[in-house]
């Protein structure tokens, strides 16, 4: 076959989302990621100073941390284009993601696990 | 000799090899933050009920830092737009505020550290505990003062969102203090977990300069020569960055808020 | 499929990047660029692999003073005692050496360093970093690592961590004294700095494992040459990939765990130590609230595919040559290919078998037993796989398949020797007993070093261009094997009698101690018999470390007096026999195209028993072909 095809000459920016990088999109975008910070991080600060009476501290920490993810979620979505990425990167970080959710979970439990009658750990 | 897909990328992946080493290494930073988020849970449900510090920390400065560094992560990526659109200039401006935005950071971050360090628990010989901000801690006198105010009970000192805290400057000799210690990370695992996570993030914040700086300065030759090459570098350079304000995300509310 | 190659770049052709020109055809780095900061993988596999056997050796010898102290408790070691007395001398602090005698203090700081070194410094970096570094781009098709300055960079973080665990020996107070676990409260306890310099050299080699397991997977997702889809991949790089996965997640927390460890001690935290710590019988000055079995967790949650870490490596080493050695096709690829991708998600599951002393309850107590039960499937697939290979093979003896042979049946008795372990139950009995030394030590000495054994006589010809000494290698092969079984068969009746580890005494004490009390021999207390065996396992212990003689002496040797091989001496398929003999900086003049599976010997209707990768159904000539021996 003909000799072997060398990579685009560079003043093309082959974006490899395939589609090309506009700037004022981008500053749209970073405008409506910041607004969207802004308003989680506002949202968790009330959150917590709302009365012990209202909601138990279990409860406020669940709902924060719940919060703080979509926080998260935003920033690696739009920020760090992961929203439209490909599968390599989706498997690694799901297999990552199996492995803190087992570390958290199994420790957690082994250390709550006691036999019966024991009074200490 | 030349490494295939460094600029472009492999066609059954889809992906250049930088970005699959820096996602593969901060497959790694997410284990070694859940490991350290993983002892924090761990120490703070086998916590005696009452003994967890609330409120300890400065929700002002810990917010400002938040809002600081998500601005950063904002300037990181439109600097990698500007790199992608070829315009040099406004990469120079856009990671020139991100390195300012940084050292915002770590100053802010080093008053944080100062006002604990300066903030002290004295526990006098007939049992009374003070706590407050020293003022005074001269060897040559023979008191030591603090604007603080005396806790009616140890458990005082550990949910202050419940309190009203009213300061006053006290003095207090030196001949009835039986201990005195101030906020380190020594002082419980509290702080031992803030000033090891917060302490390690500000490495990794550290080094993400380095870095950026690198590309913003000396790195910038690249530019001329390889100009896709380099936009690559910032574009992994700020995944990385994005990495080091995700662990934010989650380290200001599990710190300050709760 | 032809489609598909014109899509990938030469590597060493014109190109048109203008960066690279200059960048390549001027450069003649000096010997320091050649040889110490060498980006070439093959350089940086080597410079691993005679580290790492340098650091093998040196675990060796902490062995046999121990194995002389647990034989002869309280005797001068003969020959050594002197040099012992006078490294372990600091003015001011009692010589824990004195009179050539191990003190307790200094039987622990050997036996922590032992498998510290054996396991950090010695296994991984040389199953994985050396063997993974040489072979892998090789074995793909590819010019290098898909990064080689961040291999440069893990070599050095490598080095540096040895040499801080090296020099710690020779600090006031001597080397960590905590077990290769360092768990805390002791490993905080201690007064002296050994922990500390165990902790920063654990930092250090715990850095250079990503940086290299970054490298390694990089590598084979994005630089396999064209026609190489996963399923072609010879088996040892599938091994090598998990491995790297492993290591690339299991690590982090322990690195979390050994900065937490680092801040109890230098910072007086107490991550680890727990309200009403006592040390030396005074309440130690700490906030408390911690948990040691925090640490346990966390040093678990690497420490168990760790274990993996140290065999899946040997294991793909041991396919390679089996495979070569009996010419014909590997039985149950695909099985292989399944179960190595089982074991590595499993082994992130299993780690509190580790701990099921710890008082925990019945359900995780299950949890753990049932994942550590199935992990085994995948291994005894592996094995099976193994042990069918070789029926209806055309068998061809040499020094690599003897090595390879042997580890069949070692690591079977060290695979089955851990049921007992996995389950609770009979873990009650054997936990922190010298059977758990014996299942491990089957598993990794007998076991993986004699598939790196294999790998380096195997790989040996491919990186000098001769092949090692086969009488010597017989000698080295048989005696190792046998005084192998020698020192650790015993130990299961030991353990299973009811030896503790970490005895500096070799129980003597232990033993007195629980006879007295019961009045005779009890289970528990140790008979005559039991600790008799000491002796025997000292001189087998000794005789194995002098069969590594010819060894190394055989390795230099053959640099330049071996007999003289061309490129492909053992006949195989796989891409790393295809190059010139050592491959030049690069590897490849062109790509290599793959055109079948990794293991096409004995193909029928072929000229030779063997079928390289990269040649293609007919010989065309657009696309040159690295002439093989075939035609």
């Amino acid at each position: 076959m003909s000799e072997p095809h060398n990579a685009p000459a560079t003043a093309a920016p082959e974006s490899h989302d395939d589609h090309p990088v506009e700037f004022d999109s981008y500053v749209r975008r970073c405008a409506g990621v910041f607004v969207v910070v802004v308003i989680a991080v506002a949202l968790m600060i009330w959150t917590s100073y709302l009365p012990e009476a209202r909601l138990g501290w279990s409860a406020k920490i669940g709902i924060i941390l719940l919060i703080a993810s979509f926080n998260a979620f935003i920033v690696a979505g739009f920020l760090m284009h992961l929203i439209s990425e490909r599968k390599m990167v989706y498997t690694i970080l799901g297999f990552t993601v199996t492995f803190v959710i087992g570390l958290f979970a199994l420790t957690l439990y082994a250390m709550r696990d006691f036999p019966l009658h024991t009074v200490t750990h | 000799m030349e490494i295939p897909y460094t600029v472009e990328a492999r066609p059954d992946t889809g992906l250049y090899n930088a970005k699959v080493g820096i996602w593969l290494f901060l497959a790694s930073e997410v284990m070694l933050f859940g490991g350290l988020f993983s002892a924090f849970v761990l120490l703070r449900v086998s916590a005696e009920p009452g003994t967890w510090p609330h409120g300890w920390q400065n929700i002002v400065l810990g917010t400002t830092n938040t809002i600081v560094l998500a601005l950063s992560a904002i300037t990181t990526l439109m600097a990698w737009v500007a790199c992608k659109v070829r315009e040099f200039g406004k990469f120079k401006f856009f990671h020139g505020c991100t390195l300012l935005l940084a050292l915002t950071f770590l100053c802010i971050k080093f008053v944080e550290y100062s006002e604990h360090l300066n903030h002290y628990e004295i526990k006098l010989t007939n049992g009374d505990i003070y706590d407050g901000d020293m003022v005074s801690n001269d060897p040559a006198r023979d008191h030591v003062v603090i604007s603080g105010r005396k806790d009616s009970s140890e458990m005082d000192l550990y949910d202050l969102r419940a309190q009203k805290i009213s300061e006053s400057e006290i003095t207090i000799p030196r001949s009835q203090i039986a201990s005195m210690d101030n906020y380190g990370p020594w002082h419980n695992n509290y702080l031992a977990l803030y000033y090891t996570l917060t302490g390690l993030h500000a490495l990794h914040i550290v080094g993400g300069s380095i870095v950026i700086g690198y590309l913003w300065g000396p790195g910038r030759k690249l530019w001329k020569k390889d100009p896709e090459r380099f936009t690559n570098r910032v574009e992994v350079s700020g995944l990385f960055w994005h990495f080091v304000d995700l662990v934010w995300i989650f380290l200001f509310p599990v710190l300050y808020l709760t | 499929m032809d489609a598909h190659v014109e899509q990938f770049p030469p590597y060493r052709a014109h190109d048109a990047h203008a960066h690279d020109d200059h960048g390549h055809a001027h450069h003649e780095p000096g010997f320091w660029g050649k040889y110490v900061f060498s980006t070439d993988h093959k350089i940086i596999g080597i410079q691993y692999g005679i580290t790492a056997l340098s650091f093998l050796f040196f675990g060796l010898m902490l062995m046999l003073l121990m194995r002389w102290q647990i034989a002869h408790p309280g005797k001068p070691v003969p020959f050594f005692g002197h040099l012992l007395e006078l490294i372990f001398q600091h003015p001011g602090i009692p010589n824990p050496a004195a009179g050539g005698v191990i003190s307790p203090d200094l039987y622990n700081s050997f036996g922590a360093m032992h498998g510290t070194i054996m396991v950090f410094l010695g296994i991984v970096p040389l199953a994985f970093a050396a063997f993974g570094n040489y072979v892998v781009p090789l074995m793909i098709g590819a010019p290098d690592m898909v990064f080689p300055r961040v291999n440069m960079a893990s070599y050095q973080a490598y080095f540096l961590g040895g040499l801080v665990m090296f020099v710690s020996f020779f600090i006031p107070g001597g080397a960590a004294q905590a077990g290769w676990t360092s768990y805390s409260p002791l490993a905080t306890s201690i007064p002296t700095h050994g922990q500390l310099f165990w902790i920063l050299g654990m930092i250090l080699l715990i850095s250079s494992s990503l940086l290299g397991a970054v490298n390694f997977i990089g590598t084979i997702i994005q630089l396999r040459a064209p026609g190489m889809t996963w399923m072609r991949l010879p088996w040892f790089v599938w091994t090598q990939f998990i491995t790297a996965f492993l290591l690339l997640l299991a690590f982090p927390p322990l690195e979390a765990a050994a900065v937490m460890q680092l801040m109890d001690n230098v910072a007086h935290t107490s991550f680890f130590l727990p309200t009403g710590l006592a040390v030396g019988g005074h309440l130690a000055n700490v906030s408390g609230g911690g948990s040691p079995l925090l640490w346990q967790h966390l040093f678990w949650f690497l420490g168990h595919p760790e274990v993996y870490v140290l065999i899946l490596p040997a294991m793909g080493i041991v396919c390679e040559i089996i495979a070569n050695n009996t010419r014909k096709p590997i039985w149950g690829y695909k099985a292989l290919v399944y179960s190595v991708l089982s074991i590595g998600f499993l082994s992130m599951i299993v780690w509190a078998h580790h701990m099921y002393m710890t008082g925990m309850g019945t359900v995780i107590s299950t949890f753990f037993q049932l994942t550590t039960m199935i992990i085994s499937i995948p291994s005894v697939i592996i094995l099976t796989c193994l042990f069918l290979s070789l029926w209806g093979g055309s068998i061809r003896i040499n020094t690599p398949m003897l090595f390879a042979l042997a580890f069949l049946p070692m690591f079977g008795i060290g695979g089955l020797t851990g049921l007992p372990l996995g389950f609770n139950v009979s873990d009650i009995h054997l936990h922190d007993t010298y059977y758990v030394i014996a299942h491990f030590h089957y598993v990794v000495a007998p076991g993986t070093i004699f598939g790196l054994f294999a790998g380096v006589y195997y790989w040996y010809p491919k990186m000098t261009g001769r092949k090692m000494n086969e009488f010597w290698g017989n000698i080295h092969f048989w005696c190792s094997l046998i005084f192998m079984n020698l020192v650790f068969m015993p130990m299961f009746s030991q353990g299973m009698a009811g030896m503790l580890r970490r005895m500096a005494d070799g129980g003597a004490n232990y033993s007195a101690a629980v006879n007295s009390h019961a009045g005779g021999d009890v289970i528990g207390g140790l008979s005559p018999f039991i600790m008799s065996l000491h002796t025997p396992i000292l001189w087998a212990a000794v005789c194995l470390g002098i069969a590594q003689i010819p060894f190394i002496i055989n390795f230099f040797w053959s640099i330049s007096h071996g007999e003289k091989v061309d490129d492909n001496p053992w006949h195989s398929t796989t891409l790393e026999w295809q190059t010139p003999t050592p491959p030049p900086h690069g590897n490849f003049d062109h790509a290599p195209h793959v055109y079948r599976g990794p293991y096409e010997y004995s193909v029928p209707g072929h000229s030779t028993d063997y079928t390289p990768q990269n040649e293609s159904e007919v010989s065309t000539p657009a696309s040159p072909k690295i002439p093989t021996t075939a035609h």
